[in-house]
């Protein structure tokens, strides 16, 4: 599982509101590089929960790669940012597409239910009293 | 990526050795696939760059065509584990990056709108009825841009009518029918093939809020 299916991914138990977002503990994560897509990124930005992925990012261990707050359009997208290792664009890209989580377990926020993550699938399998009616 | 190309990739896929019949495992076979999606992205642009879900992925077909179209992210959802384990192999095997998640898409919950796509070769629902519009149901609630559908030729009208008025679509349309041909996969099935009419839809989710409207603005752009 990679961070970008982790931003749109919720709990989703019988009494719980949102189950959004879902903690996420990290016994396992690898990085797998891909070719980036700057008009990919570009679309999808306004659409990421951006407290969601740097706190997930963290947790995957990788505590600087994203800051808590959001950079403005302008610093993702300047001339020739996709080309610096360092950049804010090429850190978003890595965070949401080149991080994988391998094992660990992701937490509802409101109810702790957790859900294992293992060979990078998570398991939202509910048990019968656990689904809504 | 031609279409006889993606057919012949999708047809070295391992498919299902046990199929469950419970769950109406059939799998999705190479020429119903490469059509599906190769519709989805030539007359739609609903599949390259974008983020696709596969709902019911089974051995991941529908999935690993995504991937092979360019999709910048796909995630394959089935309730089996031997299924996805069967997917992540299809994927390892030609180099593509798929995350697999399982749950029963009844008890999915996807947020946002990040998800553009959806595509999903549900369960007819003759063994478990209704299963097929829970599936559309939900596909129509996690997809921003369109959902992508296969239903028995034979149900036409139903789907129509409960995609408009139950699951949330502004628009469901035929684009085209296709013949399913099903191998004799289970002891029920008494003649060698099933042929069997099914319609390939899309449908078009209701904007949820401004900016899905913003971004079907943003669609029609050049």
């Amino acid at each position: 599982m990679r961070l970008l299916t982790h931003n749109f991914l919720a709990s989703n138990m019988k009494g719980v509101s949102t189950g959004y977002p879902l903690g996420l503990e990290v016994v396992k994560s690898t990085i797998k590089e891909v070719e980036l897509n700057a008009d990919f990124l570009r679309g999808i930005l306004p659409k990421l929960d951006w407290r969601a992925l740097a706190a997930a990012t963290s947790a995957a261990g990788y505590p600087d790669l994203l800051p808590a707050e959001q950079p403005s359009e302008a610093e993702f997208f300047a001339e020739g940012a996709a080309e610096f290792e360092d950049s804010p664009i090429r850190r978003l890209h890595r965070a949401l597409l080149e991080i994988h989580i391998d094992e660990g377990t992701l937490v509802c926020p409101e109810s702790g239910r957790t859900f294992p993550i293992q060979k990078g699938v998570p398991n939202m399998i509910l048990h019968e009293d656990e689904v809504r009616a | 990526m031609k279409l006889k190309q993606l057919e012949g990739l999708l047809g070295g896929l391992t498919q299902f050795s046990n199929p469950k019949v419970e769950l109406e495992q059939y799998a999705t076979g190479p020429h119903i696939a490469s059509r599906m999606l190769y519709t989805a992205e030539n007359s739609f642009g609903d599949i390259t760059g974008k983020v696709v879900a596969d709902f019911g992925c089974g051995c991941g077909t529908l999935a690993v065509a995504s991937a092979l179209l360019d999709a910048e992210h796909v995630t394959g959802i089935d309730i089996d584990l031997q299924s996805l384990e069967l997917a992540q192999e299809n994927a390892d095997d030609l180099e593509l990056d798929i995350d697999l998640i399982q749950c029963d898409i009844k008890n999915l919950n996807l947020k946002g709108l990040l998800v553009d796509t959806v595509v999903m070769n549900p369960p007819f629902g003759t063994k478990r009825n209704g299963a097929d519009m829970e599936f559309l149901s939900m596909g129509l609630k996690a997809a921003s841009q369109a959902v992508y559908s296969l239903h028995k030729t034979s149900t036409r009208e139903y789907i129509k009518k409960a995609a408009l008025r139950n699951c949330n679509a502004l628009s469901a349309e035929v684009l085209c029918e296709l013949r399913y041909d099903l191998p004799q996969t289970y002891e029920f099935h008494k003649k060698k093939e099933v042929d069997v009419a099914v319609d390939l839809w899309r449908f078009v989710p209701r904007a949820r809020d401004e900016s899905t409207a913003e971004r079907h603005g943003n669609k029609m752009r050049p």
